[in-house]
């Protein structure tokens, strides 16, 4: 990596099982540091399996992704669990973050609320990503923002899998971030 | 417990590791923050565990995250060892882009939307 490099990091939120470690996965250049572990017996009993059929493993601790996108700037990928135990983790390293990407399953809306209000509560921009996955439920935008009650934070759908795709959710956080920064420039 | 598919560090305590200190001598070490070493300070005399932070950090920069997840320890007993080492002068430390707190911040979100849309 250049010695000039300036990190940048994102992080990447959303409930149990939202795709948050293969997102990583698919934007990454690195193979992720991921700590995925298989779930045992105990973790059952707390992690709610409904509809989530062939989920297996489960982050442990966080998934790290790396992104060079120029000689100066690296962008780091933090994909924190989804699990509230860990809100914890998830506060210290909101710190020091541009901002956050959240990822909804449609089968389970209300279910990323909590990353929302984390992110609110430290008041960083994020935008709300649809990871879509087959057999999801498609609703209209109208509708999922409505369910989100998102007002003017950015709703994008996205293919975890896929990395163009991936990256679009990215690109509307940076053009979310400079959008706001512009308003308060304007407002001076 | 689950198998783990990695080795072990071993039945090291973590304050073994971090030579007896509980604390990280300074604050603002995040998990992105990018580590620099200096190639002209001395490795001799370095224990273990930071002379291999240093033999990470020598060929280029590296996050504080991935030295933590190269010697499979946690990532507060990790701070621990590089802070010492950025008190002895081996390792700079770049934190990262926080928008609020640069008057450039403007150019440089461009700057990464540009690189984003182009990948």
């Amino acid at each position: 990596m250049p010695a000039t490099a300036r990190p940048v990091k994102v992080l990447v939120l959303g409930p149990f099982a939202v795709g948050k470690t293969t997102f990583v996965r698919t934007v990454s250049e690195i193979r992720p540091l991921s700590t995925e572990e298989r779930m045992t017996q105990a973790g059952q009993l707390v992690d709610d399996l409904r509809d989530l059929q062939g989920k297996d493993t489960t982050t442990v601790a966080m998934d790290f992704g790396r992104l060079t996108l120029s000689p100066e700037i690296v962008l780091y990928l933090f994909g924190a669990p989804g699990q509230p135990r860990f809100h914890g983790m998830v506060r210290s390293l909101m710190e020091g973050a541009l901002g956050g990407l959240v990822l909804v399953d449609t089968r389970r809306i209300d279910d990323s609320f909590d990353a929302m209000n984390l992110l609110e509560e430290a008041q960083l921009p994020h935008v709300v990503a649809v990871n879509h996955f087959d057999g999801s439920p498609r609703y209209r935008d109208a509708e999922l923002r409505d369910s989100l009650s998102l007002d003017d934070q950015p709703l994008v759908s996205l293919d975890a899998r896929r990395a163009g795709s991936a990256k679009h959710g990215l690109i509307a956080l940076v053009q979310h971030i400079l959008d706001h920064h512009r308003r308060l420039e304007h407002a001076r | 417990m689950t198998p783990s598919r990695h080795r072990r560090a071993g039945m090291i305590r973590s304050y073994t590791v971090s030579g007896g200190d509980a604390s990280a001598t300074r604050a603002g070490l995040d998990a992105a923050t990018l580590l620099l070493a200096d190639p002209a300070r001395p490795l001799a005399g370095l224990a273990a565990h930071p002379r291999r932070v240093m033999d990470l950090c020598l060929p280029g920069a590296l996050s504080v995250s991935e030295v933590a997840a190269h010697l499979e320890l946690p990532g507060a007993i990790v701070k621990v060892i590089v802070a010492g080492l950025v008190d002895s002068g081996h390792l700079a430390p770049r934190a990262p882009f926080v928008p609020a707190a640069s008057p450039y911040s403007t150019d440089f979100l461009m700057k990464v939307l540009k690189a984003l849309e182009k990948l």
